[in-house]
């Protein structure tokens, strides 16, 4: 009883945890909001001395300068077709691969999916020149089919999948479907894949939020803005010659504040495949 | 049985052209001198003596180092010490903090760049300037000087990345039995000492393992100082570091070879560092414990 009582009241070591997290979260956040007062403001209000720190109100204005300087929703869509192409073949790729290895026996498993793990291990700037010219010889340089191909490649997919499969579908489930005469594409299909979704929806998180943010290798390849993709793109607003820090920040602020929306909506999701896809 | 093959096949396909050839036509490039149109003249050692008595590439190893140490190591102790707030079992508002403090990881790193690059800008206006101001230290060049260069850029990915480990961590000390602080503090140990003695050598797996990733990453630095610079990313020597180096001599300066060789010393720093690094966080039980 004595314990109970004691952990109710007010401890001052609970007071401090919670001021230590309340200044955390308040540094966390203050760039974006920051960015958010930045983006409503004109460019002048940046000189002035103390800073400004309320929003004013040139949101639709900075933003029209935006749509002078870069093809925003151009970019956002190029952007959008290369994650929504990439991870739908990464997800194939990794969940019949996955399948594979989780669920047969076949000689050389263990040497070939030890040799998956270890394709993480290379550097992608190893490779970076000659991807360069092999997408240029395939006449995929500054296309977005040139940027998807390098994403293809997902080793952790395999991993993840493997691991998911192995210990959620039940072997007994795909012996009684191959008594059945049930193909092992059928297996895939009709049962692998519905015990499958939440792994699905974690892989598929993990190779969309990364290739979205990607920046060395769409940067090397897309050169015409019409084929930039929307970080390319808003690294070009820092380029011009008379910076407008209420433009820039307009950019960031429209391109960052779907993505926050998504990840607000869907946070535990994202941190559960977060986690899962570097603690296993 | 076979269809297992089958099933497997695309990734080795995949890999074989993308993954596998590139990294072997590196290590043949790193060996040629080449501008990316004549044909390529065998050139031995050349270009690795090029980049390694270039006082620039030295620059670039230093200033990655430098940015790697300042940016990630703080950002293990500190992902520990959030973690393990997040953890008490007392707190209120936890998924709150939690994503509040994950919320710059799903940001890209090119608008965490643009942000910085105003938060941090030259001008005396500028508000880390203004912060400066309140303690009395005079304004920092951000993007020109030595130090406020690299502070800067570093501030910028200990923010991005400290969430990223601390949800890491937090998983790891979830995943620590409870019955171990129960019989610790039955015999009497304080929190302290528990958090010395349970957490942090039951977290060592995690830490390896953020250590690990924070020094790979760290080494192959470039989209942060690029996109904070702007214009000036390529032209000055502050925040150049290896990757910029490499992409600098392969697409500004049409010099393949060396390119290609400083690929290859950055795979063999990444691998040699890595696994001193890991060595070194593995033995962090093991001296607590004796200690």
């Amino acid at each position: 009883m004595k314990i109970i009582e004691r952990a109710r009241k007010f401890s001052s070591g609970k007071l401090l945890v919670y001021i230590l997290l309340v200044i955390t979260s308040i540094l966390s956040l203050f760039p974006f909001y920051w960015m958010f007062v930045m983006a409503t403001r004109p460019s002048s209000a940046f000189n002035s001395i103390p800073p400004t720190i309320t929003p004013g109100n040139m949101l639709v204005e900075n933003f029209k300068k935006v749509l002078n300087q870069i093809d925003f929703f151009g970019s956002i869509w190029n952007s959008f077709v290369i994650c929504a192409i990439v991870t739908i073949v990464v997800l194939i790729i990794s969940s019949l691969a996955g399948f594979a290895f989780a669920k047969f026996t076949f000689p050389g498993k263990n040497i070939l999916f030890i040799a998956i793990l270890l394709t993480m291990i290379i550097p992608p700037q190893l490779g970076l020149i000659p991807q360069y010219f092999l997408i240029s010889k395939a006449g995929l340089l500054d296309t977005l089919p040139g940027v998807m191909v390098l994403f293809f490649l997902n080793p952790l997919g395999i991993f993840l999948m493997r691991q998911y499969i192995s210990k959620s579908v039940p072997d007994e489930l795909i012996e009684a479907a191959k008594l059945d005469g049930c193909s092992n594409f059928r297996i895939y299909r009709n049962i692998v894949l519905p015990i499958i979704l939440p792994a699905i929806a974690t892989v598929g998180i993990i190779v969309f939020t990364a290739v979205w943010g990607e920046f060395l290798w769409q940067f090397t390849v897309l050169r015409d803005p019409e084929n930039y993709t929307i970080q390319v793109a808003l690294a070009q607003l820092s380029n011009t010659r008379n910076v407008d820090f209420g433009m820039i920040m307009s950019g960031v602020f429209w391109a960052t504040v779907p993505l926050l929306v998504v990840f607000l909506s869907f946070n535990k999701l994202f941190i559960s495949s977060i986690t899962e896809g570097s603690v296993k | 049985m076979y269809s297992a093959y089958l099933y497997i096949a695309p990734f080795f396909i995949i890999f074989a052209i993308i993954g596998l050839y590139p990294a072997i036509f590196s290590i043949y490039l790193a060996f040629q001198k080449w501008n990316g149109l004549s044909p390529m003249i065998p050139a031995g050692l050349e270009n690795f003596k090029i980049v390694l008595t270039d006082s620039l590439f030295w620059k670039a190893v230093y200033n990655t180092i430098v940015m790697g140490i300042m940016g990630t190591a703080p950002q293990i102790l500190f992902g520990i010490i959030f973690a393990y707030l997040l953890n008490m079992a007392f707190l209120r508002f936890r998924n709150f903090f939690r994503v509040t403090i994950f919320m710059p990881y799903i940001t890209s790193m090119v608008a965490v760049a643009l942000i910085f690059s105003v938060l941090f800008s030259d001008h005396e206006s500028s508000l880390a300037n203004y912060v400066l101001s309140l303690a009395g230290l005079d304004p920092v060049s951000w993007t020109r000087s030595e130090w406020g260069t690299k502070l800067a850029i570093s501030i910028m990915v200990f923010w991005r990345w400290v969430g990223y480990n601390t949800i890491i961590y937090l998983a790891g000390i979830q995943s620590i039995p409870n019955d171990l602080y129960e019989a610790a503090s039955i015999d009497g140990a304080s929190k302290i000492q528990q958090f010395r003695h349970i957490t942090i050598p039951m977290l060592k797996p995690f830490i390896i393992l953020t250590v690990f990733t924070s020094t790979v990453g760290a080494l192959q630095l470039f989209s942060e100082p690029t996109v904070f610079l702007g214009n000036d990313a390529f032209t000055r020597d502050e925040a150049m570091t290896i990757v910029m180096y490499l992409y600098r001599d392969a697409f500004r300066l049409q010099s393949f070879g060396t390119a290609s060789a400083t690929a290859i010393i950055l795979l063999i720093l990444i691998t040699a560092i890595a696994a001193i690094n890991v060595y070194l966080s593995s033995g962090i039980g093991r001296k607590r414990r004796n200690g």
